[in-house]
């Protein structure tokens, strides 16, 4: 049986909320992990070993929240990513909307690209591949 | 004092759970100060046992080659206190373990009756991932955690030698 879109949602918004101690109306599709639900970097650990547990996935490091890109010299120049940087990581993040990032690919907003749908459409995605 | 929130394992099953006791004695200096006329043993400490239990049990899952650092109490729910006199029994157990992290769950009891819960996440620390203000040492295991599971291992390998002659 496969899960509706609207579904993963809802699990995920429990996750977080268990997660970051947020409340569910804060959890909308379009929020940012850091930017609007003031997740850390220890949070994404959680985070992912929540998804693992309530969705049965494996989720391989650096998969959902790709964390090597911006050590690479070649993808990063100044305050923004290389035009390598950014494709390598939209390849690597096919599960985020890059139509706002790309347009000015500033390191600093990169974090915007971590949100609650982000999520689910990875979610969505590993399910699908199953 | 030194830095240490268990007395010894009891069970210890690796990869897989692990179980500490803590006798609480008058001994212990803050216990005078917390409080002055209702002494308990401070819940933090409390989290501390239960983070050394499965903190050991973690390290010992990958063989003692990275350093574990308590990255975040996921949940501290308690429901009664410890006092002078009071055995504590930590049973901690693994509920995921990759590569740069590990969750555990864990209860703690008081004489058999349950008086927190504590859920943990560490997180792994090699020479790849390590910042730069920390040692290249293995820092977290240091002889004293290791006696620890080293008395539990003989005292485990006695019992069986002696049930084998019996």
């Amino acid at each position: 049986m496969t899960t509706s879109r609207d579904e993963i949602f809802g699990k995920i918004r429990d996750v977080l909320t268990d997660a970051l101690g947020v409340d569910d109306d804060e959890v909308l599709a379009t929020a940012t992990l850091q930017g609007d639900l003031g997740a850390e970097s220890i949070d994404f650990l959680d985070i992912v070993f929540r998804l693992e547990k309530e969705f049965s996935i494996k989720i391989p490091k650096g998969e959902l929240f790709p964390d090597d890109i911006l050590n690479n010299a070649d993808f990063v120049d100044g305050d923004r990513m290389t035009p390598q940087g950014l494709e390598t990581l939209k390849q690597a993040m096919p599960h985020a909307d890059f139509s706002e990032f790309e347009s000015a690919p500033l390191v600093s907003k990169m974090p915007d690209l971590f949100t609650v749908n982000t999520i689910v459409t990875y979610v969505e995605n590993k399910l699908a591949a199953v | 004092m030194r830095w240490i929130w268990i007395d010894c394992f009891v069970e210890f099953e690796p990869g897989e759970r692990a179980t500490a006791l803590k006798n609480i004695t008058l001994a212990e200096e803050h216990l005078h100060d917390h409080f002055p006329h209702y002494r308990v043993m401070p819940p933090t400490l409390v989290i501390e046992g239960m983070a050394q239990t499965a903190g050991i049990l973690v390290g010992e899952a990958r063989e003692f080659k990275e350093n574990v650092i308590l990255a975040k109490v996921k949940r501290a729910d308690f429901t009664g206190y410890g006092i002078p006199g009071d055995q504590l029994r930590y049973e901690a157990t693994i509920e995921s373990i990759n590569d740069s992290a590990a969750m555990t769950s864990g209860l703690v009891l008081r004489q058999g009756e349950e008086i927190a819960q504590v859920d943990l996440i560490f997180s792994h620390v090699n020479q790849s991932t390590r910042s730069s203000e920390m040692p290249d040492h293995n820092f977290v295991f240091t002889g004293m955690f290791m006696d620890l599971l080293s008395q539990f291992r003989d005292k485990a390998k006695q019992e069986s030698s002696t049930t084998h002659a019996k």
